[in-house]
């Protein structure tokens, strides 16, 4: 039986804003749950530029990307956030208690209430611009490797230049019937050290290298026979029986757009006292928000998350009154943080 | 500086593009789709056009990290460049792009 996790407050995507939700959520006694789609947190700051500088992070001169999500990681540990990757949020349900949500892994949570924190959308393979692909799609061409055994004994054809493309050449190789890694040039954008073990392979003789770009595929019925490819000397095919599809991730709505909030296109409209949707008890901050004036920037969105936990503290602890405090000189806070600022200044 | 966009559909824009700005700026700022989803920060590919006529030879040629990021464009010719690495400036008067697939 899948285990039902119950929590308070559960966060769909752990990009910046999320991250920072956890800590106004925090502070206001309200533990959370994050879902996201990709294998760690930091949304678009992780995924698009982890090593590209951000200059207007308030009393942070420059960081990266990645140096972001490191210190938002640091500065939410002590709310113990449990996360779980790897997954698309898929379906909300209201319940009696509050919200059932459910992922593509059959993850379920349960909280009292939901905030959609989903950016610029779930992170998701890009996929070629191919007419018909999508009736071969899961059956012989995937974008990701759920279990390598789907890939034993097949005539199989990468596609792609990163790392993720290396990776997948190298476990797989010894499992496939035949691979060809295929790449628009003879540069790669991986670790050196793979790059050198899928040359070493190709110089073996137990793999091929095509230098080529994929337009087109030709197969019955969902049944991969070849690809066209092509390269300097024009259109040839390529026989093969599954392609494997490394382009990097793309960002798409998704099943946000069923969870039953008013959506203005792809974007959801707040109250912007406390970023609620047209729905009680959810709440939408960050990129994925929109009203009169708003700027997709990281310091938009953590003042977002402040007002949002503001009313959550509403639907959460019913009973208690709210109270408006400093972390600098509240001890319940500083509890709450683990902090002792008299030893910090000792 | 007058520019020429083909869009997803084929159709033909002329638009005025501001000094400055990126190609992916003014096709956004006019409503031409294009999803530009690293919004110029050169980390996405999916600003991807191709330079038609022979502005391919008049631009500044692409930077190591735009070549490498056009590996996650699809199509990619000759004359494929990200539009948010090209800047409108009065000696491109004319520029001619067109959107290529996948980037809308
Ligand atoms: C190259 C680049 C440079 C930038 N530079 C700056 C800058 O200098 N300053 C600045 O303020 N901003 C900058 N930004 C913008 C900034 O990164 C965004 O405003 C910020 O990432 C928004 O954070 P978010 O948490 O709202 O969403 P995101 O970072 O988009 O994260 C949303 C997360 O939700 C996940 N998700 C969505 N739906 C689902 C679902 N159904 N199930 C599971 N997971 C889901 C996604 O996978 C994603 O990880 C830049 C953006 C880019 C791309
Ligand atoms: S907008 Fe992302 S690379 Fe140009």
């Amino acid at each position: 039986m899948t285990e039902i996790h119950k929590t308070d407050a559960v966060i769909i995507g752990a990009g910046p804003i999320g991250l920072f939700a956890v800590f106004e959520l925090g502070l206001n006694d309200i533990k959370a749950h994050l879902i996201d789609i990709l294998d760690r947190p930091g949304g678009q700051c992780a995924e698009l530029y982890p090593e590209k500088p951000i200059y207007d992070i308030p009393a942070i001169p420059v960081c990266t990307g990645a140096e972001l999500t490191t210190r938002l990681m640091e500065q939410i540990k002590p709310f113990h956030p449990v996360f779980h990757l790897n997954q698309m949020a898929e379906k909300l349900e209201k319940i009696a208690e509050g919200w059932r949500i459910t992922s593509d892994r059959g993850t379920v949570i349960e909280a009292k209430i939901v905030i959609l924190a989903a950016g610029g959308g779930s992170f998701v393979p890009k996929k070629p611009p191919i007419k018909g692909i999508e009736a071969y799609e899961n059956q012989s061409v995937f974008y990701a490797v759920r279990k390598m055994d789907t890939f034993r004994g097949k005539h199989l054809a990468i596609a792609g230049g990163g790392d993720s493309a290396m990776d997948w050449v190298i476990n797989l190789q010894p499992l496939a019937a035949s691979l060809t890694l295929i790449h628009r040039r003879d540069e790669f954008r991986a670790a050196p050290d793979s790059v050198s073990k899928m040359r070493a392979l190709v110089a073996e003789g137990k793999m091929q290298l095509k230098i080529a770009q994929i337009m087109g595929l030709k197969g019955e019925g969902g049944k991969l026979q070849s690809l066209v490819v092509k390269d300097d000397k024009g259109e040839s095919e390529h026989v093969c029986d599954t392609l494997l599809a490394f382009y990097g991730l793309t960002m798409r709505l998704g099943p946000v757009a069923q969870f039953g909030v008013a959506m203005e296109g792809e974007l959801i409209p707040v109250n912007t006292a406390n970023f609620e949707t047209s729905v009680p008890g959810v709440f939408a901050v960050g990129d994925i928000n929109v009203y009169p004036g708003k700027m997709k920037l990281i310091l938009s969105g953590f003042h977002e998350a402040a007002l949002m936990a503001k009313k959550a503290f509403e639907y959460i602890h019913p009973g208690r009154k709210y109270r408006f405090q400093y972390t600098t000189s509240s001890s319940d806070l500083q509890e709450k943080l683990g902090v002792k600022p008299d030893e910090r200044a000792a | 500086m007058k520019l020429y966009v083909t869009d997803k559909d084929g159709k033909e824009h002329t638009l005025e593009g501001t000094n400055d700005w990126s190609v992916m700026e003014v096709m956004r700022e006019n409503g031409i789709e294009v999803l530009a989803q690293c919004g110029g920060s050169c980390a996405c590919a999916t600003c991807h056009v191709y330079v038609e006529g022979d502005w391919n030879s008049k631009l500044p040629p692409p930077s190591e990290e735009e070549i490498g990021m056009l590996d996650g464009a699809f199509e990619v010719q000759d004359n494929s460049r990200l539009s948010c690495q090209i800047k409108c400036s009065p000696a491109y008067e004319g520029l001619k792009v067109k959107v290529a697939p996948g980037s809308y």
